[in-house]
């Protein structure tokens, strides 16, 4: 992992059990292997690897992980036919880890529609309804019922999802799938299928890899990495000041207290939910604890009016930001977004890409309004700019930005701290799975450099005899579906591969019969 | 709800057949209805019903859904909120009774229906099929929302 990228639990596991051992250990990985593109069963005994055969292969163990093997159990597949390889305890815990630092607790509410449940295929009854039922109260279904004409989107809170999930994950086994280790690579095997490459913790196992040779694989391995702004990252480099920027993806709850104890500028770079977030924890306490904070708000495209015309309609914007449901126009799980884009290819593909997509937020009343008291009463100004120099302010105790701005003129922005909330995805080969692929087993890019996918979610170029290679999540953003790193998202693709799956013979198509009994039993929390 | 134009029209031809039917065969013997006076059967109240079912599937297939596909295009999300469907029983209802009115159905056969026997009919129908397509239609056809509403092909 190169030193631009911020850390998560996922990775951080990763590398440490991919660091190289103090000692020689057997069954490893040898030239041979690294060398060749396509391995036989040969190879794996000559280097002394073990291999464990399985039908299905899933490697990530997140959500992505989760949900496919949710269908996956309901298209009647036997646990043992499934193997989940991955260096997390449960699937929600980088999730979770990603939501809590920025800015949303199992209290807050996500950016996800009621009906994207990754605990229910069906998504119904809803988190809306379930919550109604729950606490007593009519207002959940009202609103989305009412959405988005009287109501602003309702979304479920962070915790009810992973309370879902913990039931789900008891109810179709799935730890009975779950294998502990990293994932080091994916290889097609002379003669159909795959290897999959797993290094166990160590000491976990006799040899420092095993191989699992499957049939099918699936990767949902997550973000290739999240990376700092480039300007930011090389301030950081050539100041050595790590105190004064920090990514919204980091554990930066100090930067809150700090702000109570001493008043203080920040500087919120980037105009998307993140940002939002980020706002609203600021601007709360500064309203509700007494913080004294002055709020410097950087765009680096800012939107005053309705932009981007697409059909006969204009996205909605005000004060800098765009607004927007959710990731994508809501069109794009299943209607005409995606009915669209499953027509164009190369550049049309990206250019619907640019128009529907960029930096967005939704819009909620709660954060217009506070917004508005803080331009009235002067601790919340807005810019618009390119950064073109980030500088130590001279007392030491800040950061200087200069920026240049649409009209031509520069500015420069003086705080104490730099916030970047821009989410800044790294390049798929920074994650050394894709990277193997990219070089070892024919995959390619999509319009937008990653991972390219068919409509059925495999990935173009990996076929290895009768054997398939799908992959689901965030790095297959630029296919056909531009809502792949969403809860409902990773539903839609987990149900095309479900179905690409059942057309081969592995599990079966799940048609009203199956859907209905197996939904009955879900109701009653059946265990599969 | 997300719908393609040949979603929205497989919808609708799928609630109308599949729940519209199935609640008129209930429904029918309960309406409101001038039998006494005009000593026509329960069979011709539900001629009279089935018929306005067969209105407001022509009008919807050959007329509403193009209508509503073309104003989705006016919204970005290219979405179409569920109290939309809500509250567009009421246009559409009051056009199939002027087309019922004008086929003169409420006479023909027999004369059974009054005004109560359409409205009614027509409300109940509708609320049955919205609360359908809320929920329950998800847990028999999981490709439908992921499908922009297609069942059939």
């Amino acid at each position: 992992m190169s030193n631009d990228m911020i850390s998560t639990p996922a990775s951080v596991l990763g590398e440490a059990m991919e660091a190289a051992p103090a000692a020689p250990t057997p069954g490893d990985l040898n030239d041979e292997l690294i060398r060749t593109d396509v391995w036989t069963d040969e190879m794996l005994v000559r280097a002394g690897i073990p291999i464990v055969d399985v039908a299905f292969v899933s490697c990530g163990g997140g959500m992505g992980s989760f949900v496919l093997s949710d269908y996956l159990r309901i298209a009647g597949v036997d646990t043992s036919q499934i193997r989940i390889l991955s260096n997390l305890d449960h699937p929600w815990q980088t999730y979770e880890y990603l939501t809590k630092v920025s800015q949303i607790p199992r209290t807050e509410r996500l950016r996800s529609d009621s009906q994207g449940m990754p605990d229910c295929l069906w998504g119904f009854p809803s988190y809306a309804l379930r919550e109604a039922r729950k606490e007593k109260k009519l207002f959940p279904i009202w609103n989305v019922l009412t959405e988005p004409i009287l109501a602003d989107y309702w979304t479920p809170r962070a915790g009810t999802v992973f309370a879902g999930l913990e039931k789900e994950v008891a109810r179709t086994r799935y730890n009975e799938m779950l294998v502990m280790g990293q994932v080091r690579m994916v290889r097609r095997r002379n003669g159909g299928g795959y290897f999959t490459i797993l290094t166990p913790p160590p000491g976990s196992t006799p040899t420092r890899r095993i191989a699992y040779r499957s049939q099918y694989v699936h990767l949902a391995i997550g973000y290739p990495g999240l990376k700092f702004l480039p300007d930011l990252q090389e301030y950081r480099t050539k100041y050595n000041d790590l105190a004064h920027t920090v990514n919204a993806y980091e554990p930066h709850e100090h930067i809150y207290e700090g702000l109570l104890n001493k008043p203080g500028t920040v500087l919120v770079r980037g105009g998307g939910i993140v940002a939002s977030r980020v706002l609203q924890r600021l601007m709360d306490d500064r309203e509700r604890k007494g913080a004294q904070t002055q709020i410097l708000h950087l765009f680096r495209t800012y939107y005053s009016g309705r932009h981007n015309k697409w059909g006969f309609a204009k996205r909605r914007g005000a004060y800098g930001f765009a607004f927007q449901g959710f990731n994508a126009p809501k069109s794009a799980w299943g209607g005409q977004h995606i009915q669209q884009m499953l027509k164009l290819e190369g550049k049309a593909r990206k250019d619907l890409y640019d128009l529907t997509g960029g930096a967005h937020t939704p819009y909620r009343k709660y954060w217009l309004d506070q917004m508005k008291r803080g331009r009235d009463q002067g601790w919340y100004h807005t810019y618009q700019g390119e950064v073109v120099d980030v500088k130590p302010s001279a007392n030491g105790d800040g950061v200087v930005t200069t920026i240049r701005q649409n009209n031509g003129s520069t500015a420069t922005l003086e705080a104490n701290i730099i916030l970047d909330c821009t989410g800044l995805e790294a390049d798929i080969r920074e994650h050394r799975i894709y990277a193997d692929l990219l070089d070892h087993s024919g995959a390619g890019r999509n319009p937008l450099g990653r991972l390219d996918v068919d409509p059925s979610f495999e990935a173009r170029g990996t076929r290895s005899g009768n054997g398939r290679l799908y992959a689901s999540g965030s790095a297959t953003y630029g296919g056909y579906f531009a809502g792949v790193d969403t809860f409902l998202g990773l539903q839609l693709s987990a149900q095309r591969i479900t179905d690409d799956l059942a057309a081969q013979g592995f599990g079966t198509r799940i048609g009203v019969g199956r859907s209905v009994s197996n939904w009955w039993k879900w109701m009653r929390h059946k265990q599969i | 709800m997300i719908p393609t134009l040949n979603g929205r029209i497989q919808t609708r031809i799928f609630l109308l057949l599949f729940i519209g039917i199935p609640w008129t065969l209930i429904v029918t013997p309960f309406l409101p209805n001038q039998r006494d006076l005009t000593g026509g059967g329960l069979l011709d109240t539900y001629k009279t019903t089935f018929s306005v079912l067969g209105i407001v599937l022509v009008l919807a297939v050959f007329g509403w859904e193009l209508l509503y596909h073309f104003a989705q295009q006016f919204r970005w999300e290219k979405d179409w909120p569920v109290m939309f469907t809500f509250f567009l029983v009421i246009p559409e209802a009051i056009v199939a009774k002027i087309v019922f009115n004008a086929l003169d159905i409420g006479i023909k056969f027999n004369a059974t229906a009054t005004n109560a026997t359409f409205w009614w009919h027509i409300v109940t129908t509708w609320m049955v099929m919205w609360l359908f397509v809320l929920g329950p239609i998800k847990v028999l056809f999981i490709r439908w929302r992921f499908n922009g509403g297609r069942i059939f092909f």
